[in-house]
């Protein structure tokens, strides 16, 4: 029978399934950090339990890591990468500690070091996991007593999910990038409309795509709610896998690529639910509101509350102004910022860099701005200074800064101050998600990087 | 985890769409190491304004949580539902959930009702008017209105399961899996 990729990853995944029973799924990938991870490898210790397969485990440090040269750490995140450590350890967990070279952020290394590969599971404590379905994975994001549960059993019990295939159809127009597909995706479907799916990204503005843009794409597939998204591996996924130090080598690797190569959905197999998304009419997107749906073009003006039809949607666009402190109407590019954010799982590898780049070589940055660009992982950094790219931003007047997570979720010194106005390539515009008070506007880096140089919303060229 | 049959008690309304987890437990408080004492931070912003919906008196005690669409979307952190309960919430009834929120709170013992969103909002007056509603999870009902919840996770809140103990007596099961299926990927050295 016909068959979708994610029924394919699924069922050949299976351990165990019985009537009235969520199915036993098998994780071939868990990616641990430290915020997620304490409590359940306390859970472990309590139960005398082990980790069954730490060869199928492997840790990294990013929430709490300062990115600045010598911003100490608070002595909270000083003992959450101390548990990390001595867990890994106790544990025999592989950890790829800060200074490793091969620390990052868990989305960005994975697929950098080859571990992210066609046809697998992976999970990890951590909602944007989503984005390694990128590479033809099935992946998601799961929470504490799950991290346990696999942690133990290296399995994970879960109710098979709907599926969903959105077709952006059309030719994708000049300066429209992968964020701006996405975000115009959320802004149709909603930041709830993919609740209980797996939604599956096709079409040719998708094929065309590189392997950093379709990171960026399934990355933010959790912001329409679904857990996890999908693209189907090929000659663009084994290009960016083939030599990288996770994959098999020689005739393992001809082996592997058969076996990826049947992965694609099958002619003729369904979905439960299909959208189409036009993507000649799309350009560049920049949030107004403070979910990833609350989207409009840059062209386009703060929304009137008044013109949604259900009243809660009303109330919540109500709120979402006042605290985002614009009236409805304003142009988007007349919206001022205080503060220009490049990096996260979203926008980090080295692709979104040489955008930003291109963008913003030999111009400076609005004096009214501070514009910072953090590299998703230690050899995204290297890759990108090997390219100048580092003296390229210093000139301009960016902050070039260390790997991880950075002000995506200000849990280390990267906030933003009450009442500050961010243009950012993250994943997250919730209310004082970069810092309390902050206001953040998600776009792509190319918009980022014009905005920093204009003081205003702006695209390249202007 | 901790076993739910049902619960009786006032209900706190929190009547908005798309109540995120970066709300519910902001980030400064995802470093701590341990599982208990997040419900003093339970939506520390908003609980700053006087007229924040927790911080009125009718919502005071409330053990049941009335809630708009999509409660809990976004970040995975288990915190959230840590927090809630700790807050003193034993269920939460409202139109839909985030998925991993959902599910987090299953593994927790605190119950994520779904209702149509015109039985969420009749409840809502309700609590409003005053009164206590009950939340009965052995006859699937919550202020009278019937609710779906599948049979194994219905189970496992009831008597209070250990799931990974669940699973590890399939554990003859997880072996023949492994044993006819490689590891997708050639070990690094750290």
């Amino acid at each position: 029978m016909a068959q979708t990729l994610f029924e394919k990853v699924w069922e050949s995944h299976v351990v165990e399934r019985a009537d009235g029973r969520p199915d036993l799924l098998y994780v071939d990938l868990h990616l641990v950090h430290e915020v997620t991870s304490p409590q359940a490898f306390e859970g472990l210790r309590l139960a005398g339990r082990r980790v069954r397969r730490p060869d199928l485990t492997i840790a990294t440090m990013d929430h709490n890591v300062p990115t600045g040269d010598d911003t100490p750490m608070d002595p909270l995140s000083v003992q959450q990468l101390d548990t990390l450590q001595q867990n890994c350890d106790e544990f025999g967990v592989p950890l790829y500690a800060t200074g490793s070279g091969r620390e990052g952020i868990v989305h960005v290394i994975g697929p950098e070091l080859g571990l992210t590969q066609p046809g697998i599971t992976i999970v990890c404590g951590d909602s944007h996991t989503s984005t390694h379905g990128a590479l033809g994975a099935l992946a998601f994001g799961i929470g504490t007593s799950e991290v346990e549960h696999v942690l133990a059993t290296q399995t994970l019990s879960q109710t098979k999910p709907r599926s969903l295939r959105v077709n952006f159809v059309g030719e994708k127009p000049a300066g429209v990038t992968a964020k701006d597909l996405v975000l115009a995706a959320i802004g149709r479907l909603g930041v709830d409309g993919g609740v209980g799916y797996v939604i599956e990204y096709a079409g040719p503005a998708i094929e065309s795509l590189s392997m950093e843009g379709r990171l960026t794409i399934c990355n933010m597939s959790i912001e329409a709610g679904a857990r996890a998204g999908m693209i189907a591996p090929d000659e663009t996924t084994f290009a960016y896998l083939e030599g990288r130090p996770g994959v098999p080598q020689g005739a393992a690797w001809e082996h592997a690529l058969d076996r990826w190569r049947a992965l694609p959905t099958d002619a003729g197999a369904s979905f439960d639910r299909e959208i189409e998304i036009d993507v000649t009419a799309i350009r560049s997107q920049v949030t107004w509101g403070t979910n990833p749906g609350m989207v409009v073009p840059i062209d386009g003006a703060v929304p009137d509350p008044a013109a949604f039809s259900s009243e809660d949607d009303r109330a919540a666009a109500e709120r979402a102004l006042v605290y985002m402190g614009l009236e409805p109407g304003t142009p988007i590019r007349e919206i001022e910022v205080d503060r220009v954010f490049i990096g996260s799982c979203t926008n980090s590898r080295i692709e979104d860099l040489r955008a930003a780049a291109a963008v913003v070589e030999g111009r400076r940055v609005h004096p009214s701005v501070r514009a910072m660009v953090v590299p998703g992982s230690a050899q995204v950094k290297a890759q990108a200074e090997s390219e100048g790219l580092d003296r390229v931003f210093e000139a301009a007047g960016f902050e070039w800064r260390r790997a991880g997570c950075s002000m995506c979720l200000g849990m280390n010194p990267d906030v933003l101050a009450p009442g500050e106005r961010c243009a950012s390539t993250s994943n997250r515009n919730f209310e004082g998600r970069q810092g309390a008070g902050g206001r953040t506007h998600l776009v792509s880096p190319a918009v980022a990087a014009a905005t920093a140089l204009a003081g205003h919303f702006a695209e390249p060229g202007e | 985890m901790k076993a739910f049959r049902s619960v009786t008690s006032r209900a706190a309304v929190l009547d908005r769409l798309d109540v995120d987890t970066d709300q519910i437990i902001p980030k400064q408080f995802l470093k701590r190491i341990e599982r208990t004492g997040f419900g003093e931070f339970l939506f520390f912003d908003w609980r700053k304004d006087p007229a924040f919906e927790l911080n009125q008196p009718e919502a005071q005690a409330a053990k049941i949580l009335l809630a708009g669409r999509n409660f809990g979307c976004g970040s995975s952190r288990e915190h959230a539902p840590w927090a809630l309960e700790d807050y003193g919430f034993e269920a939460i009834v409202a139109p839909s959930y985030g998925d991993i929120f959902r599910q987090n709170s299953l593994k927790i013992g605190l119950l994520p009702v779904r209702l149509p969103p015109e039985q969420v909002k009749e409840l809502m007056e309700r609590a409003h008017a005053g009164e206590e509603l009950t939340v009965d999870l052995e006859a699937r009902t919550a202020g009278g209105f019937p609710f779906e919840i599948d049979d194994f996770q219905r189970e496992c809140l009831l008597e209070g399961l250990d799931e990974i103990a669940l699973t590890l007596r399939g554990k003859d099961a997880i072996a023949a899996y492994e044993a006819t299926h490689d590891a997708p990927f050639s070990t690094l050295s750290v």
